[in-house]
């Protein structure tokens, strides 16, 4: 089983015509998805890959009966393009696109409070559950179908610990990027919640970093609510304080909240043992199993 | 990107907020034409973007010429915390009776807006924040209204600012929510409003943070920020436009993805080694990326050795394989040992591209930064 996607997921991608767009669309569609649509105003009538595009959301949804989006639309009309996706009732909308600005994020964030969408991202490499579906970027050839879920907020980070998982021959149930930004739609405690109710994964990876506090709410979360084993990984342990590292969620405050010695305190407070490298983690996992 | 007080007070002066007169001076000679301008006591501020610059010595208030260029030829040129003054705001002294505390910013838990108002002006607010949290009142806003007349009177009234002035301070902060609304501001904040002996509101300071992700619908300040910029390093990975760090180690670190690049980091530091920057090339660099990239971490003198860390995703390896070879060839000697991990998208054709006479190999994350560490410590031995 999995987590948000599968193989009956049908996808509409927004910005398909783009660079990124059509690069990615091709690689969703040699991976297996379901891509049925694309979006791109004014560029209704064309195809990509096959692919018929509408110059709505609402077209594509009504004409293909998509049930979940992928969000390549330049930083600038990201925001907007995300409101249209929540405004056709898809299940899932998977933002990708990095630099979408925070005010812009908030009012986005707002919406989605009042639908019943789910947004995963922005400023994420999106979703995959191994050998049925990929929303977004990452490489599809590391992953594994297996019995590990993932959740993370780093894209190449999420990849690295994966190689480490499917080179000991440790496969994924599903693995979930969930963004480096401040104000973010799926957090950490919703993937976990998901992976906790999913009988199909027998442990949880999860990838942090410096910067709020989205990871000591999980292990508060883990603590009370899991029976399915969590290790982690914390990144930044060396970041100054008020420095912005690269992600705009990552900058620690001068105050001591949001560090990494704070997040790993609160994750091994809750019974989750946190890798001291990457391949650590996968260490702890192969402990669990 | 932070503005300087300067930068900051002129937006909030233009929006009607009101602000002691001053005069920004570079030489001992404009701050004494300032004063002549603005007489006694007159504040002279170090603009740098520094906190507690009053203890630091980088505020004087000057009550005579004597003074004023005393300060000035103190302040001018010192170094305040790592960062060399090269402007001062020079400002009428206020004559006051209170000091209040106003800010906006996001409140990334909640994905709203706050505005903050206290009483416990002119002081470290975080520390307010943490010792004495009641003595600062809180108003979320929704983005999609905005901060309404009804919740500014009702946050400073909350807060007990006194009230024969409390309608001016709500006042200010409606006038700062449409400056963080407008400007893309992550953070704006006046600390210390102060309150005159003639009852008048004055923003005595001013910190304004804008989103760097928003700069694009923010021309008038994304040319503020070269002005703003404070390492020299930093302003050139603005010119290129990479994310970027500098740090105080020698072992300089090149990588892909925030995450990953800070997980480098970390892993240089577990092994031994003091990692020298964050330099993260971004998803789907190209080879000039690559190369710019190298250029800027060969800039910094204090780098010893330096280290790639690229798995592939929306970047593929050929392409940064490529830019290794291009940006090392130009030397007849290559300036710092080079290690190279390269894994995911391309890898392999990355690998058969990549001269390895100009670099060394390393399969794992593990093993790359180790011998990274290693280099650096030779050289340092």
């Amino acid at each position: 089983m999995s987590i948000f996607v599968d193989d009956d997921t049908r996808v509409v991608v927004q910005g398909i015509t783009g660079g990124e767009g059509k690069f990615h669309t091709e690689q969703m569609l040699e991976y297996g998805t379901n891509v049925v649509a694309g979006a791109v105003p004014g560029k209704g009538g064309q195809e990509v890959a096959g692919v018929p595009v509408y110059d709505t959301v609402d077209q594509a949804v009504a004409e293909e009966d998509a049930d979940a989006s992928v969000v390549f639309v330049p930083p600038a009309f990201a925001g907007d393009a995300v409101f249209e996706a929540l405004d056709t009732d898809l299940d899932l909308v998977v933002a990708i696109t990095e630099g979408i600005p925070t005010q812009d994020m908030a009012k986005v964030n707002k919406r989605l409070s009042e639908v019943d969408t789910r947004l995963l991202g922005p400023n994420c490499p999106g979703i995959i559950t191994p050998g049925e579906a990929k929303l977004g970027i990452l490489p599809g050839n590391i992953f594994e179908s297996g019995n590990v879920g993932l959740v993370s907020r780093s894209g190449t980070l999420t990849y690295q610990v994966v190689s480490n998982l499917t080179e000991r021959g440790i496969g994924q149930t599903t693995a979930i990027g969930i963004g480096g930004d401040p104000i973010i739609g799926t957090s950490f405690v919703d993937a976990l919640e998901a992976f906790e109710a999913d009988t199909d994964t027998d442990a949880v990876v999860m990838c942090g970093e410096i910067g709020g506090e989205d990871e000591e709410q999980a292990a508060k979360f883990i603590a009370e609510n899991m029976d399915t084993p969590v290790a982690g990984f914390i990144a930044g342990r060396t970041a100054p304080p008020g420095k912005r590292m690269g992600h705009a969620g990552a900058i620690v405050s001068g105050s001591g909240t949001g560090t990494a010695e704070s997040k790993i305190g609160a994750l091994n407070d809750a019974g989750v043992p946190v890798g001291d490298t990457p391949n650590e983690v996968a260490d702890h996992i192969e402990d669990f199993l | 990107m932070r503005l300087h007080e300067y930068q900051a007070k002129q937006v909030f002066a233009d929006a009607g907020i009101p602000t002691p007169d001053s005069r920004l001076a570079s030489t001992v000679e404009e701050v004494m034409d300032a004063v002549d301008d603005i007489g006694y006591p007159a504040a002279i501020k170090a603009q740098v973007h520094v906190g507690g610059r009053g203890k630091a010595g980088g505020i004087k208030i000057a009550t005579s010429e004597e003074e004023a260029r005393e300060a000035a030829e103190s302040i001018i040129g010192m170094d305040l915390k790592g960062y060399e003054v090269d402007k001062v705001l020079v400002e009428a002294g206020v004559d006051f009776e209170n000091e209040l505390y106003v800010g906006i910013t996001m409140d990334r838990g909640e994905g709203e807006p706050v505005a903050m108002v206290s009483t416990e002006g002119g002081v470290d607010i975080e520390s307010v924040a943490e010792e004495t949290p009641e003595k600062i009142a809180r108003e979320h806003i929704d983005p999609a209204f905005g901060l309404h007349p009804y919740q500014a009177r009702k946050v400073v009234f909350e807060a007990g600012i006194p009230k024969d002035v409390a309608m001016d301070v709500a006042s200010i902060l409606s006038t700062l929510y449409d400056l963080y609304e407008s400007k893309d501001a992550s953070e704006v904040e006046i600390n210390p409003v102060m309150i005159t002996s003639d009852r008048e509101v004055v923003a005595a300071d001013a910190v304004m943070n804008i989103d760097e992700d928003a700069l694009f619908r923010q021309p008038e300040l994304a040319e503020m920020e070269d002005e703003a910029a404070g390492d020299e390093l930093e302003a050139k990975a603005n010119e290129y436009g990479f994310d970027y760090v500098r740090l105080s180690g020698n072992v300089g670190i090149i990588g892909n993805g925030a995450g990953l690049v800070m997980t480098t980091l970390d892993l240089v530091d577990y092994y031994g080694g003091a990692p020298a920057n964050f330099l993260d090339i971004g998803g789907g660099a190209k080879a000039e990326r690559v190369t710019q990239a190298l250029d800027m971490v060969f800039a910094d003198e204090n780098v010893d050795s330096v280290v790639f860390n690229i798995f592939g995703g929306i970047t593929r390896g050929d392409e940064v394989a490529k830019g290794i070879n291009e940006a090392l060839e130009q030397f007849d000697e290559i300036p710092k040992p080079v290690v190279v991990r390269l894994a995911g998208t391309n890898a392999e054709e990355g690998m058969e591209i990549l001269n390895k006479d100009l670099v060394q190999v390393e399969g794992t994350l593990e093993d790359a930064v180790q011998r990274a560490v290693k280099n650096a410590e030779e050289v340092t031995q």
